[in-house]
This record gives C-alpha cells, structure tokens and sequence, in this order.
C-alpha cells in the first residue's frame, strides 16, 4: 500500500495535476473578470424592456429591472425561502429624486410591458420613463397625444442633434481658434513687455488683431445665442407613469426609444449606435454620461509617447550595462537595483514626477521659454509629457531586464563572426546583435506597455483630470501639446465609480470604461506582438 | 577607402629567416620544405594565459604562405587558442593574456600600433559553430564590404557573386540570394560562412574545426574548396579529424597540453613521427 502511494507520487501523476490545476485555475479566474466586464459593459447598450409595475397601494413604476433578491432576515414559517424584492431603474431623477427603488414583489398586484411607453435619454437629469402628453412649437400645439407625438419626434430630435453639433463646432473650433490666437497675441505682447519694450509697432499691430478677434468673439456668440435659443423653439411635455408631468426643451432631448416596441433588429441597430457613441463621444454629466472619447485618446496617446521615450532609454542602459560596463561587482549592484526599482510601489514615481518633472524641470522650463505665460505654468504643471515621462521611469526597468537577457540569448557566435570580419565592437552590435535582441526588446516594451496602461496612482499626481478641455492633440501649431492636461481611462473608472454623485447610475459606465481599458490593453499588446512577430520573422526570413 | 581589394605587395624587409635561425626546433627537423617557403605568420615564444591558467606554453612556428597548415591534438590542446590568437580574437575573452611575438608580414599583430579591425580584415575565420547571420544570403556575404565603406550596389554585387563562386556556393544558391541563409543545409551555411570571410578578401583564412558538424560529402566539398582556395591565400585549419588533416593539409602541428610536440610537413607526421607521443596519437593509441 505504502509502496503503492510512493510509486504513485514518484511517477509524476500527481504533479501533473497539480501543475494542470494551478493553471486551470488561473484560467477560471482570468476567464472570470473578462467574463464578468463583458457581460456587464456590454449589456449595457443594449435597450432593455421597460416593466410597468402596480403596487398594492394604487401608484405605479416604470423602469427597468435591474436585479431581484430575498430581503435580508425575511425568512418567516409561511415562507421560508423569504420574500423577494427587485431593484427598478425609474430614472426620472428630476422628479423623484433617485434613479433606483427597491419594490417588494409581495407589494406588486400587476405587470406589464406597455408598447407605448418611451425612454428619453436627456443631457441632464438622466433617463426619463413615461409617455409624450404634448409637443408644442411656440404655442402652437404640434401633436397633443402620446403616438402622434411619437411620429413627429424623430426628425426634431435629428434637428436638435444636428444644432447642439453645430453649437460644438462654434464653441470648440470657432471659439477655440478665436481665443488661441489672442491668447497667443497676447502672449506676444507680454514677452514684448518683459523685454522692456512697451511702445512699438509690433505691439499696436497685436492689439488691434486682439481687439478685431474680440469682435469675431463676441459675433461667434451671438450665433451661439441664436442657436441656443432655437434649441427651445419646441416644448415637450411629458408624463411619468403616475400622471406627473414635465415640462422640457426638446434640446434636451438626445435620443427617444421605444424599447418594448422595438425588434431584435432594431435593438442591435441601436445596441451598435450606443456602442459608437461611446467611443466617440465627449462625455457629459461629470463623466457619468455621453462617451469616453477622450479618456481612450489620453490612455493611447500616454503610452505612445511613454513608449518612444523608455525604449530607447532602457535599450541604452541595457547595452551599456552588458557590452561595455566591467562586469563585476558594481554593475551587479546596479542590477539588483534596477530590479528592485520595478517594485517600488507606483505612487512614489508619481511623487518624484510631481516633484522632479512638473517642478523641477517644467518649472525651469517655463522659466526659460515661457516666461510671458508665467505666474500661469505652462510646463510646471501636470500635462501629459510629464505623466508620461513618469510611467517611462516606471517601466524603464522592465525594459532593461528584457534587453539584457535577450542580449544574453544572442549567440557568441554572432559577436565573433563579425567582429572576425573586422567589425568593431559598435559595428557587430548595431547590425547584427541588434537586430537580433529587437523581438526581445519588443518583448520588454510590451510588459511595460500592459504596466502602463494600467496604471492610475502616479498619473494622478502627473498630469491627468476628470475633464480635460481639450485634446492633447489639435489643429493649432505645434499640433502635439506636451504640455496640456489629459483624462486616462483608469482615472475614469476610479472617478465615475467613487466620486461621482450618483454611483449606482454610473455603475454600468464604469464596466464599460473598464471593458474598453481592457480593450485598449490588449490592443496595444497585439500590436506591439504583431511588429515582434515581424521582426522574428524578418531575421529568420530575409528581405534586403 | 578599400582595405579588401588589393593587398599592398608584401614588403620583404623582415629577416624572418634569420630571426629563425636553424636553432628553432620546429623547424629543425630534416630537410623539410619550410624554409624554402615564404612565411606568412611566425609564431615566437607565445605563451597564453586564461586568468591565472596556462593554455599555451612558449610555441614557436612558421605558417608559410599559400599553404594548409593543420593543428591537430586532443580536445583542449590549446589549438583552437592559438588559432584564436592569430586572429586576436581572444583579446573579446576577458582575463587573458599573450606573451610572445606573433609576425604577420613581420609585423608583430600584437604591437599596439596594429589596427585591430584592419588585421582581422586580412585574417578571416571560419567557425566551428557554423554562423551565419540571420539575414539573407547575399546580407551575409555583403555584410563585410559593406562594413568596410562599399556602399555602391553593382560592386556589392559583384564580390558576392565572386565571393560565393570562390566558396563554391554559387551555383547552388544564386537563385536565392534574398531569401534567408538559415534556409541553407548545414554544408551549404559553412560554405556561406567561407564566402561570407572571403568577401573581405583576406590574406589568410582561419578555420575551427569547419566540418565538425557536417556530413562527409558536405566535408569532402570543403576540403576540396580548400584546396582550391590555397593558391589565393595561407590557410591555417583546426581539426579533431586525422583523416582530414591527413588529406587536406601540407603542414601539420600536434598540440598536447598547451604545448606544440611536433611541427613538419603532413606526410612527415602521419608516417613517420619524430616524437613518440605524436605517434601515439596519430596511430590512435590515446586522443
């Protein structure tokens, strides 16, 4: 028997299993959180069916179902399972106060799903529930019931989408420009004045384009005037299931549907649009709504930067460190030190960014070449070169370690094949070690790159916010703005889910933002695994 | 500038065969062939040391020119390091240390005021571990030129072409230059790897155990490659294989233990030794 067991334990078996099980279990635990940000991001496109509870007591609920539980310590004789309760989504936010309502189901004496009833996504206040009582243009009356109101809608709520892009575009372009280039005159005109010039040419010549700019400003906000108030021309008034009513511009309308009139067809149509919006837009309603646009364009734009910045940099350390350094005792010492810098805990290189980067350097630069800007920092405050520049001191240390031990994995007989060409040192590494260290150096960035995405702490102190006015790339020379502030989709899940005022109503926008994080991560692995694969292929294969 | 396509004329102001007088015990022994011979490389009193270890113990001898001069000797005899040595490329291994005058030309390549890259330019080296680089045919043959400031496309081509008809290899791969000399068998990368060393247009050609890995028709066209190659340039060859020393090669050294026992024409030394350990091992009776 006792032979039995050792015969078993030598022969492997249960090894086996155990190496099976640790990574069975790394894949259900994988699988699980991909599962579970899916399941939940992506459900939340799709238009769900709108119940219409009534209660014991006459009132009635419209929303959504969002979960049902046993009520906690409802267990009694009678019912030993305990009572239910679900959890409604009712939106109407204005009206009632909270988005959500727990409705016991003992309370509950019918349910239905009425065709008619419409779910308005508005820019404020959130979703509203209930039916259309009448549309008005002015005073005059354009449809006074719920179905013909329903038939007009849909070309208005085009028209408002299409004022409130055109308001965009005025305030973001036309605006933008209008106030770049005075801020740029007047710019002008301080370094004039730091110089000791106050009277000259130049100066008249930039006041009067402030003062012509300051006109162009005030007629651009004219028509802004003008179009805001065409976003009021119609009025809708609705009702909530109980008969409240509500009175709205149709400006603030951005979408009507009817879910439970809608089709699979139309519920993917419309699945696919909300989807795109998402990624396309600008978000609305402190983040909680509208898209994420720019978050996903920080994060991408973040780790480009970062990575033309820390692979040169480790590339450099590392062949410093295994061609040319004196193997011995001091390199080891810088080894083990690199090593251990990859552990330090990422807030801390959030704090030597904040105090290096942004002040020490970003305040000397300013100083240097910003001087008209100043008390207002150009450089000297977080931006996205010096949130990026930190994650790059960050991961510069996995960088290293990869190119050093890809270096290692050349073979000496490479080194010694050309170097008996009579190459030099420099000639047999830039042409032949190189380019066969490349797919481990790629390997490198990648692991930095999964790092870096992934990482909020030291942004935070470096240079990101919760709503960045402008993209960290536009059309005003010199196009890239190091300099300016940026929104990070890590930093938006940690901002929509627990700072935002109504947490539970963010909650499917913060599975989204991580599903698209997630995305993001691994979209950029992909490429940089693609370019590895190249690489690998090039020098095994051949092209001249 | 090109180092590789005319070698100056060999200035004869060394007197080698003085320095080398009739005491030198190497090449003492009988009326052999040697010193009618011009000598290429003359090896004085080398001593090599790894660290603290000694891997060559004060040898001396003449590598003459045009000729295949063998070192054979069991497996860490030290042949392969003076082999290394004559091309310097020791001097990558840390610790070690050469004591002695090596001539090449008689120019003592270990004299400070040697261009390092220059003197492996004009000593190519063929490795045991066959090398190719992992880039196409043609990059592995163009690569030295290219080092070397040839930049001009029709001249690259030519010395590749020239270079792989010297290496035999031509033929065979002509119409697959771009594709990658890691496709190549392993006969057809080692004579890449020779033509790959004779596109630097060397002067003498060093090669380390070439057919270790090789099967015997892909050796026997090395061996025969050599042979051809001999007119152009002096051709100093390691080897484990007494059969090939034996057919290949005009001179032959027998290493022991970091010291070289007996140095003579090949004939010589497989039939009739002076040394009783060379007979030895030749006959197989140890190595």
């Amino acid at each position: 028997m006792r032979q039995a067991f050792n015969k078993f334990l030598s022969s492997g078996t249960l090894f086996v299993w155990l190496c099976g099980a640790a990574v069975a279990m790394s894949l259900l635990m994988v699988g699980g959180i991909l599962l579970l940000i899916m399941v939940n991001g992506l459900g939340f496109f799709w238009p769900h069916t709108i119940s219409e509870m009534t209660l014991k007591d006459g009132t009635r609920l419209l929303g959504e179902i969002q979960g049902q539980e046993v009520i906690p310590n409802s267990m009694t004789p009678e019912s030993p399972e305990g009572k239910t309760r679900i959890r409604m989504k009712i939106g109407n936010r204005d009206l009632y106060g909270l988005d959500f309502q727990w409705v016991d189901e003992e309370d509950i004496v019918a349910r239905s799903t009425p065709q008619d009833v419409v779910v308005f996504e508005r820019r404020e206040w959130g979703n509203f529930y209930g039916r259309i009582q009448q549309v008005t243009q002015g005073d005059m009356v354009m449809a006074s019931d719920n179905n013909q109101a329903w038939k007009i809608l849909p070309p208005l709520i085009e028209q408002v989408n299409q004022l409130h892009e055109d308001i965009d575009v005025i305030q973001r372009v036309e605006i933008g420009d209008i106030n770049h280039d005075m801020e740029q005159a007047r710019l002008k005109i301080q370094a004039l004045h730091i110089k000791g010039i106050s009277q000259s040419p130049e100066i008249v010549e930039r006041e009067a384009t402030i003062q012509r700019l300051e006109i162009q400003y005030q007629q651009q906000v004219e028509t802004l005037r003008q179009l805001d108030a065409r976003l009021a021309d119609y009025t809708l008034t609705l009702v909530d299931t109980n008969g409240r009513e509500k009175s709205l511009p149709l400006g603030q309308i951005v979408e009507a549907l009817r879910p439970n009139d809608m089709g699979v067809g139309a519920k993917c149509l419309t699945y696919l649009h909300n989807f795109w919006t998402v990624l396309s837009d600008e978000p609305r309603e402190a983040n909680t709504e509208g898209g994420i646009f720019p978050a996903i364009f920080g994060t991408v734009m973040m780790v480009f930067i970062m990575s033309i910045a820390v692979v040169p940099f480790g590339v450099l350390a590392a062949f410093y460190l295994k061609e040319y350094a004196r193997q011995g005792a001091v390199v080891r010492i810088v080894r083990i030190a690199v090593n251990n810098l990859a552990g330090v805990p990422s807030i801390v290189f959030g704090v030597f960014g904040l105090g290096f980067f942004v002040y020490a350097v970003g305040g000397t630069v300013d100083q240097l070449f910003y001087p008209e800007a100043l008390p207002n920092p150009t450089f000297g405050t977080g931006g996205i070169l010096w949130a990026s520049l930190t994650l790059a001191l960050m991961t510069v240390p996995v960088v290293i370690v990869a190119t050093e031990e890809s270096l290692s994995a050349v073979p000496r007989e490479y080194r010694e094949g050309s170097i008996a060409l009579g190459a030099t040192k420099f000639e047999s590494m830039w042409r032949v070690i190189l380019p066969c260290a490349m797919p481990g150096i790629l390997t490198g960035l990648i692991l930095a790159v999964a790092r870096a995405t992934g990482e909020v702490a030291p942004l935070m102190l470096t240079g990101v916010v919760k709503l960045a006015p402008a993209l960290p790339l536009d059309f005003h020379f010199p196009f890239v703005h190091l300099d300016r502030k940026f929104m990070h989709l890590g930093f938006h899940i940690y901002d929509v889910g627990f700072q935002s005022p109504n947490v539970e109503a963010a909650k499917p926008m913060v599975y989204v933002t991580t599903l698209i994080l997630v995305m993001v991560v691994i979209m950029l692995n992909m490429t940089a695994i693609a370019l590895r694969n190249r690489m690998k292929k090039k020098f095994k294969g051949a092209a001249v | 500038m090109s180092p590789v396509i005319d070698k100056p004329p060999q200035a004869e102001q060394t007197p080698i065969r003085h320095t080398h007088s009739m005491d030198e015990p190497m090449l003492s022994s009988s009326e052999h062939a040697n010193h009618h011979l011009d000598p290429k490389i003359v090896v004085e009193d080398v001593h090599f040391f790894y660290g603290e270890k000694q891997a060559l113990f004060k040898i001396n001898l003449v590598i003459p020119k045009h000729k295949i001069t063998a070192f054979i000797g069991p497996s860490g005899c030290g042949k392969s390091t003076l082999l290394r040595c004559l091309n310097r490329l020791n001097d990558l291994v840390e610790g070690t240390r050469v004591d002695g005058r090596i001539l090449m030309d008689g120019m003592n390549i270990y004299d400070p005021s040697v261009d390092i890259t220059d003197l492996r330019t004009k000593v190519g080296m063929v490795f045991q571990k066959i090398n190719p680089f992992p880039k196409s045919i043609y990059q592995n043959v163009a690569y030295g030129p290219q080092l070397h400031g040839m930049r001009r496309r029709s001249d690259l081509d030519d010395i590749v072409e020239k270079s792989m008809q010297g290496a035999g290899l031509w033929e065979e791969a002509k119409d697959r230059l771009h594709q990658s000399a890691l496709g190549l068998s392993g006969g057809q990368q080692q004579r890449l790897c020779i033509a790959r060393a004779l596109a630097v247009n060397p002067e003498v050609l060093l090669l380390d155990e070439p057919c270790s890995a090789l099967d015997p028709i892909s050796t026997a066209k090395i061996e025969e490659l050599l042979h051809s190659l001999k007119h152009q340039l002096t051709v100093v060859i390691v080897t484990h294989n007494m059969q090939q020393a034996s057919r290949v090669s005009d001179l032959t050294g027998f290493f022991l233990l970091g010291e070289l026992i007996e140095y003579d024409d090949t004939k010589a030394i497989f039939t009739n030794p002076s040394d009783r350990r060379t007979e030895d091992y030749v006959t197989g009776r140890f190595g």
